[in-house]
């Protein structure tokens, strides 16, 4: 059953197509990855699903609603969370509190309630503290439980993030290169944590330009190239596909194999 | 040390409240008295104000003109139409908290610094009215505003007002305290760490923005009907273009995002001018000086700053 249908989705940037004409689906409980060389419109792609942008044409259908032309918050509260690719951490909280602003929509009380620190709300925060520990744990993130935002390296930031996105509690997790910028030791933790988030049922959209992460995790491939779908299929397939190999490595003799094909 | 009293939360709480005791026996004469509370006014709309400029990232160039609007509109309800203050000075402020809302709305959709310009405007257009409308308002020479009367007792005299300020203000801090810790303030801070990755987890920041900016401006309309109420007399000064900025000052001196910053701003601030009488006519000098000198060494702003260099000092820790 599909979770996630994408209509027709354009977008153009003064005359240039970074989307264009692309239709996809995403079905229920699989990891779904975004595959293309820099430059395909992967970002783009993803600013689209979770309304930063606002498409030029074409539609995107989420559970039973519309929601083209929706606001982000709008989005996420039809149960649509991401990460970020340049991470996008609230450096001026705690990690513990990054994770509860995930929550905001199941916790967020009146004005009145928060003015005052009524009982019903101090216990609600407890229950929330606990909560985002749990999920910081689920991570790998249980040694950080009471650092800064601002003191914690790299690696352990891009956890954070899907962390504060699974507090959301989503229907559907977008993740923008979540092993840019990792070693292969940090690589290997992520692949493993998205295992994990499959294994929960959690539906997953993985935009990477790194293939060979993306082969042993995911259900279906699309393979993006100038904003157009190129290929789209299991991971095998579309690893074998003529088109696909050319966008990635151009024209036959000019390829350096290894650096993404493994 | 116990781990509650070493927070910012009750630590501080507990250290304000004391202050706010002790002081008066400090106050030997009431001018000492009449600083103090006119310290206590404008730390209540710092308070307010630093919610909208410290954790909201926005910044509002006209809450002078909400502190005007609260002082005038609680004046003229007592003085010329011969309301109770106690019905005026509620009305004033919801009257300034649906035009905060009114103002704030279109506003906080865009992104960038489009408040500070429409709140400019506005302000300016409340210090015009005020000189201007002379009927209603006295015009520049101001106008005379009854005392404050809370169920048939009169209020007059600084210590009655001192302790009243005084508990308002604890009040003010205690609210802000407990609104930074919740799920709202929570979400406040998250747009100023990143907008984009707020809105992503389902925060709607045009709403957020609106409902601090409103209790922004509520905080300096009631500080600003009491202060007509207890200073008896309101001119336009109080809300020109010129308060508006001295009362951002105040909150970036003292620290943004911190609400004690806001209250060490407010009580710098006010009682500077005061001292440096001695300086006589290079008083303002000393006193742009002095601010300068802040922002250099001490660029956060005075609480966070000195509370970074206590940080350092704890023993057992080598100063970085």
């Amino acid at each position: 059953m599909n979770l996630l249908r994408v209509e027709a989705l354009s977008r153009e940037f003064g005359g240039v197509r970074a989307v264009d004409d692309l239709s996809f689906d995403v079905t229920r409980g699989t990891v779904h990855s975004i595959i293309g060389p820099n430059g395909a419109g992967k970002t783009t792609l993803l600013n689209l699903l979770t309304g930063i942008y606002a498409p030029s044409g074409g539609r995107i259908l989420f559970e039973d609603s519309d929601l083209t032309g929706r606001a982000p918050w709008e989005f996420a509260v039809a149960g649509v969370a991401r990460t970020f690719q340049n991470l996008q951490v609230f450096f001026n909280m705690s990690a513990l509190e990054n994770v509860m602003v995930g929550r905001y929509r199941r916790e967020r009380c009146s004005l009145g309630a928060a003015l005052l620190r009524t009982a019903v709300l101090k216990r609600a925060e407890r229950a929330c503290r606990e909560e985002a520990a749990e999920l910081m744990r689920f991570v790998g993130l249980g040694a950080w439980l009471d650092a800064r935002a601002d003191a914690m390296p790299y690696g352990a930031l891009k956890r954070l993030e899907i962390a504060r996105a699974l507090a959301t509690q989503p229907r559907m997790l977008l993740l923008d290169e979540p092993a840019a910028g990792l070693n292969p030791a940090e690589t290997l933790e992520i692949v493993g944590l998205i295992g994990k988030l499959s294994e929960r049922g959690h539906t997953v959209v993985l935009v990477e330009h790194n293939m060979r992460l993306v082969m042993g995790v995911s259900d279906q491939v699309l393979v993006l190239d100038y904003g157009r779908k190129l290929a789209e299929g299991p991971g095998e397939e579309v690893r074998r596909d003529a088109r696909v190999i050319e966008a990635y490595l151009g024209p036959a003799d000019a390829g350096e194999p290894e650096t993404v094909l493994h | 040390m116990i781990p509650w009293l070493a927070s910012a939360r009750t630590g501080g709480m507990m250290a304000l409240v004391a202050a706010i005791a002790l002081l008066p026996l400090a106050l030997s004469n009431n001018y000492f008295y009449e600083v103090a509370i006119l310290v206590g006014l404008n730390a209540i709309v710092c308070v307010g104000l630093n919610l909208l400029i410290g954790y909201a990232g926005q910044i509002s160039l006209g809450h002078a003109g909400f502190f005007g609007l609260g002082a005038y509109g609680s004046a003229i309800l007592t003085g010329r139409f011969g309301w109770p203050p106690l019905a005026a000075l509620p009305v004033a402020t919801l009257a300034v908290a649906l035009l905060a809302y009114l103002i704030g709305r279109p506003i906080l959709r865009l992104r960038g610094h489009y408040l500070a310009m429409a709140t400019l405007g506005m302000g300016v257009i409340v210090s015009i009215v005020a000189a201007t409308e002379d009927r209603w308002t006295g015009g520049p020479d101001g106008m005379p505003v009854p005392p404050l009367a809370i169920l048939g007792a009169t209020l007059a005299g600084e210590r009655p007002w001192y302790w009243l300020v005084g508990a308002l203000l604890a009040a003010a801090v205690w609210l802000s305290l407990n609104l930074i810790d919740s799920p709202t303030g929570r979400a406040l801070r998250a747009l100023s760490g990143s907008e984009v990755a707020a809105e992503v987890v389902g925060i709607d920041s045009a709403r957020q923005k609106v409902q601090v900016f409103v209790i922004s401006a509520v905080f300096a309309a009631i500080a600003g009907a009491l202060t007509a109420h207890y200073s008896g007399f309101i001119t336009p000064s109080k809300a020109t273009f010129f308060h508006s900025i001295e009362l951002v000052t105040m909150v970036v001196l003292g620290g943004m995002a911190s609400t004690f910053g806001a209250v060490v701003g407010a009580a710098v601030l006010t009682t500077l001018p005061q001292l440096l009488t001695a300086f006589k006519e290079y008083e303002m000098v000393a006193l742009g000086a002095i601010m300068m000198g802040t922002m250099i060494f001490m660029p956060k702003g005075l609480v966070p700053s000195l509370a970074l260099l206590a940080a350092w000092c704890r023993p057992g820790r080598a100063p970085a």
